[in-house]
């Protein structure tokens, strides 16, 4: 191989990154609105600037041109991407907004965390216990209540605990006794928080037992965890409604006033931290509970799910709500 | 096993079809990890011919330093990239965290230490009177560098190999750094991620394969001209 065809492959490597930067050029362009379209462009130039130039130049590059409230990052539990809440109302907001929102679907725990820190611009959760300090501290405002919907037990069709139609306190009470396998999500998520409340309730621990186990993950992935070990689980019915199809598991236990499961979402306060993006989180906020978007919410799944998976309640007195 | 056999139709099937949102990620995924592998590839023939020809007090340490980045779990380095890149960071206000640039800084990091290993490993390895000689014939500094690393090209595209390797095969800094934003941060490996929590083992498999079938073709390419080269 002589040298010239080193050139050569050189060449096309270029030209193949040259390619790739257009391209996504394009996508980008085509799946953006047309108020949104300065931003598209902006993130090609960074990466046709990132593909002709070298990693310093990256960086400085990325700092002129995305700076700008264009971008609000939404932190938010597993629950509301799982299902697919998300990826219908998020391209509807950033198509009237022109705004681009980043979803970052983690534990309710873990967003509020981000919250605390400024990480991100608007919260949509579900742990009412936990976000009213993070209210009282300042660091978010406009908590607005947006839907809800509940909890239910569920577990493998034969239900060893035989915890069918129990109440939850005493559901969980006969599965500690007979030491039945039960999966914990273990992440400090909203609903590991309402299934530590529910034990505390029925006055046992199941810490340390060998049957309960922590998955340490997500809604989605805990209930393939479940299926897989014939285990109890707590689950937001949203999720397990959207994921059905992939479990043998059942519903155990429901209805239960103690598993009413609430979204609020929330503002980052943008006084507390410089780059929070204000308008951008306001905007959202008043986006979830308005009018259109509620509606959307109520049909939500009806379709596919012969249900509605949550249930829109802004403008709600939460007291009402809660039993 | 059904499963498999039915990951693999989905496979054939979302290739035929031309699905679009998955060629976008596959796309992706090479920019972000090839244009990760390009930065190490420079960063590592600096640093590794820095060290693999200059004697200087604390030169184990520095080999030894690089062998142990060789081995970064990518989880630690997204944890790192991420601290360093939120805004409550203190690069925060470059506002990176989220976006392609943010993975291919994460993917750098990885694929570095790699690339500087291999590339060190592989100057030392060149016979130690090359240099001497080529001193000897008048070329200058700078020459002689070229000229090395020519001749240790074989080498070098075994390192670049290993680099893109552990670039696009890694999901913990991708996940962390990027947050799997559809269209936007969503790469193979982080997708492939999301349908097993779904549940929808088939797209998972399906995605597998094809992140695999991407990665064979990178090493066929630079495989053929590395064997065409040792030939010729």
């Amino acid at each position: 191989m002589k040298r010239w065809m080193w050139a050569a492959l050189l060449a096309v490597l270029a030209a193949l990154a040259l390619l790739v930067a257009v391209g996504c050029d394009e996508e980008e362009a085509a799946t953006q609105t047309p108020q949104a379209t300065p931003a598209a462009t902006q993130t090609a130039q960074v990466q046709a600037t990132a593909t002709a130039t070298q990693a310093a130049q990256v960086t400085a590059t990325a700092t002129q041109i995305v700076r700008g409230p264009k971008d609000i990052i939404l932190a938010t539990t597993t629950s509301t991407q799982d299902t697919g809440l998300l990826d219908t109302l998020v391209p509807m907001f950033d198509q009237q907004t022109g705004y681009n929102v980043k979803v970052i679907a983690v534990g309710s725990g873990q967003a509020l965390a981000m919250g605390e820190r400024g990480d991100a611009d608007v919260l949509l959760v579900h742990a009412p216990s936990s976000e009213v300090p993070l209210v009282d501290s300042g660091a978010a405002i406009n908590r607005q209540l947006v839907m809800h919907n509940d909890f239910i037990i569920v577990g493998p069709e034969s239900d060893p605990g035989g915890v069918k139609g129990m109440t939850a306190v005493d559901a969980l009470t006969a599965i500690y006794n007979k030491g039945a396998t039960f999966v914990n999500r273990g992440d400090d998520s909203g609903t590991d928080k309402a299934e530590k409340a529910l034990w505390k309730k029925a006055g046992v621990d199941p810490a340390g037992q060998s049957w309960y186990e922590q998955s340490g993950q997500g809604m989605g992935a805990s209930l393939q965890i479940a299926n897989q070990t014939n285990a109890y689980i707590l689950a937001d019915r949203g999720t397990y409604l959207a994921t059905r199809e992939n479990l043998d598991l059942v519903i155990l236990v429901e209805g239960d006033p103690a598993l009413f499961n609430i979204y609020h979402v929330m503002q980052v306060n943008p006084e507390k931290f410089d780059l929070v993006n204000g308008p951008g989180g306001a905007a959202f906020v008043e986006f979830m509970v308005s009018d259109a978007t509620q509606a959307i919410i109520k049909d939500f799944g009806v379709d596919k799910y012969g249900q509605a998976l949550f249930i829109p309640d802004a403008g709600k007195d939460e007291a009402q709500l809660t039993p | 096993m059904d499963l498999i056999w039915d990951g693999l139709g989905e496979a054939i099937r979302i290739m035929r079809s031309g699905d679009f949102s998955v060629w976008e990620i596959a796309v992706r995924s090479i920019f972000v990890s090839g244009t990760a592998t390009a930065v190490s590839l420079f960063l590592g023939v600096v640093v590794g011919s820095l060290i693999a020809f200059n004697q200087f007090p604390g030169r184990n340490l520095a080999f030894s330093l690089v062998n142990t980045g060789m081995g970064l779990p990518p989880v630690v380095v997204g944890l790192m990239v991420a601290i360093m890149l939120w805004r409550s960071g203190p690069l925060g206000e470059f506002r990176l965290i989220y976006t392609p640039t943010a993975m291919i800084i994460a993917q750098t990091v990885i694929a570095a230490p790699i690339v500087t290993g291999f590339t060190a490993a592989a100057l030392r390895n060149l016979h130690p009177k090359l240099r001497s000689q080529l001193y000897g014939l008048g070329a200058s500094r700078l020459q002689m560098l070229r000229l090395v690393l020519w001749e240790a090209k074989l080498p070098l595209l075994a390192a670049v190999m290993a680099g893109f390797g552990g670039a696009i095969s890694e999901i913990g800094a991708s996940q962390m750094v990027g947050g799997n934003l559809a269209g936007d941060t969503r790469v193979m490996t982080t997708a492939i991620m999301l349908e097993v929590q779904r549940g929808e083992f088939a797209p998972a498999i399906a995605l597998s394969v094809i992140l695999l079938a991407l990665i064979f073709v990178v090493n066929l390419i630079l495989t053929t001209v590395q064997q065409q080269e040792r030939r010729s």
